[in-house]
């Protein structure tokens, strides 16, 4: 049973595949290499939702599918929910 | 990878289907009548009615016979009996399913009344019955099929696992030789950059880019608000997905990670050789699974988070889904479940060769959950209004 999957390893973000409670040591899977991870959440993350791997600035790439799906708005620490509170689209 | 053995029908072209229909093929709305009056005087046959086919004009007529000859003419379809209003444009749908060499009649209403025509056409259907009746399957092998992907009512659970789920399978059959068309052009915005990149040169690149250029352009010529409030939709945030870039390129799992595509086609246009295509299509279930259809494709895999349904007359239809509780409330639509995957108790290889087990039994005939339930959705693409 894992709590997060990662899809390649470069991404810099994982999704929950359970509820994860804000302040578990989630264990999570790199879908490629099936390499095991743990982040401690910071935060609540929902089933489905983001959370960050590494120390995210303002204007970093946050990076999924090994490509980029927009910029940080606001900083992130490791174990955050990623949204759309501090990711956004570079399109618009 | 080598190709697996399957039990096909291989037709007088030498194309592979997997299913061996004998349809009843309305030219027209008026026609739908007489053609599911056949179908039900002749059991076994397969009437396919639909909305369109008269006064259509310019590329909206040409996609329209387009559509309806390749219909007749899938590898699916062993014979075809058509039944038009009147015989110029019947002759026409004729002439070319007949280029297949298949067996194909034609029968036209006017100056005869429907009960005629539901008569002779009843006939002809019959012969067609029983003559397909006694066609056997042959030892074929997979990489003789041409597979069209698409998905529908995604959620998380189709990003994560079961459109890569698709996308493995998509690559290991690209690999041992097969055809396999992908599209949902407006569902690729966002991705659209990468997506240039993923063709097999920079001219088939440029090619994509000026289709998905084109779509781009009426939907922002047609929109009432703005598109950059609704995608992601507001249901997808909630979900988890956060920008259009993630969304697209959670749906463009499904080609895989190393299959670029050879070529673009037009709607309904037959792949002109093997390997990945891409083709212009709306991201509407039924539409899009009918011009496939229509480009000769015999199976299709259709990923599905929150549970779409979709089937076609002539074409099995592969649901695949990662969300467990899709799979236990509709688990009747779904046949492939692959939540496992989220569980981190199966691997995307693992999930890819489990699908790729599946098309075989498909093509073999085991009927997909779409089929059983009688799933037929044939749904016409109008470019724009008729005359």
């Amino acid at each position: 049973m894992v709590d997060f999957l990662v899809h390649e390893k470069s991404d810099n973000v994982g999704v929950a595949t359970v509820d994860i409670e804000a302040g578990k040591v989630a264990k999570g899977l790199y879908m490629d290499t099936q390499e095991s991870i743990e982040v401690k959440a910071l935060q609540a993350i929902p089933l489905g939702h983001k959370i960050a791997l590494a120390d995210l600035q303002v204007g970093d790439t946050v990076i999924k599918y090994g490509h980029d799906i927009g910029r940080v708005v606001a900083p992130i620490k490791k174990g955050e929910h990623v949204h759309i509170h501090n990711l956004k689209t570079k399109r618009w | 990878m080598k190709a697996p053995k399957i039990w096909g029908y291989r037709r007088e072209n030498g194309k592979v289907g997997v299913r061996n229909h004998v349809v009843i093929l309305p030219l027209d709305d008026l026609s739908n009548a007489a053609s599911e009056a056949v179908a039900s005087i002749v059991k076994g046959t397969l009437a396919i009615p639909h909305a369109y086919g008269r006064l259509q004009f310019g590329e909206d007529l040409e996609l329209f016979f387009r559509t309806m000859i390749g219909t007749g003419s899938n590898p699916n379809v062993a014979a075809v009996v058509v039944i038009g209003i009147e015989p110029e444009w019947t002759e026409k749908l004729v002439e070319g399913i007949a280029a297949t060499g298949k067996p194909v009649k034609g029968f036209s209403i006017e100056r005869n009344g429907d009960l005629k025509t539901i008569m002779e056409a009843s006939r002809q259907a019959k012969e067609y019955l029983q003559w397909a009746s006694e066609l056997k399957r042959t030892e074929c092998t997979l990489d003789e099929l041409y597979v069209s992907i698409k998905c529908g009512e995604s959620d998380t659970t189709s990003g994560l696992a079961s459109n890569p789920t698709v996308g493995n399978a998509v690559d290991k059959l690209v690999e041992m030789g097969a055809t396999v068309s992908f599209g949902e052009t407006s569902e690729i915005t966002g991705a659209e950059l990468v997506c240039k990149q993923r063709a097999a040169t920079p001219e088939v690149g440029e090619e994509f880019y000026r289709v998905w250029q084109a779509y781009n352009e009426i939907i922002l010529k047609h929109k009432t608000d703005d598109l950059s409030g609704s995608q992601p939709t507001k249901g997808n945030i909630r979900g988890g997905l956060t920008t259009i870039e993630e969304k697209a390129f959670g749906n463009l799992q499904k080609i895989g990670k190393k299959s670029r595509y050879v070529g673009v086609l037009k709607p309904a246009e037959a792949p002109r050789g093997k390997g990945l295509w891409f083709m212009d299509t709306s991201s509407a279930a039924a539409e899009a699974v009918t011009l496939w259809a229509a480009s000769g494709a015999v199976v299709h895999l259709f990923p599905t988070g929150q549970g779409n349904i979709v089937g076609n007359p002539i074409v099995p239809v592969i649901k695949i889904s990662a969300n467990p509780i899709t799979c236990s409330t509709m688990s009747e639509h779904i046949d492939l479940d692959v939540s496992a995957i989220l569980r981190g108790e199966l691997t995307l290889d693992q999930a890819g060769d489990m699908l790729l087990d599946l098309i075989v039994r498909t093509a073999n005939g085991r009927l997909t959950a779409a089929e059983t339930l009688g799933h037929r959705e044939f749904v016409l693409t109008k470019l724009y209004v008729s005359a």
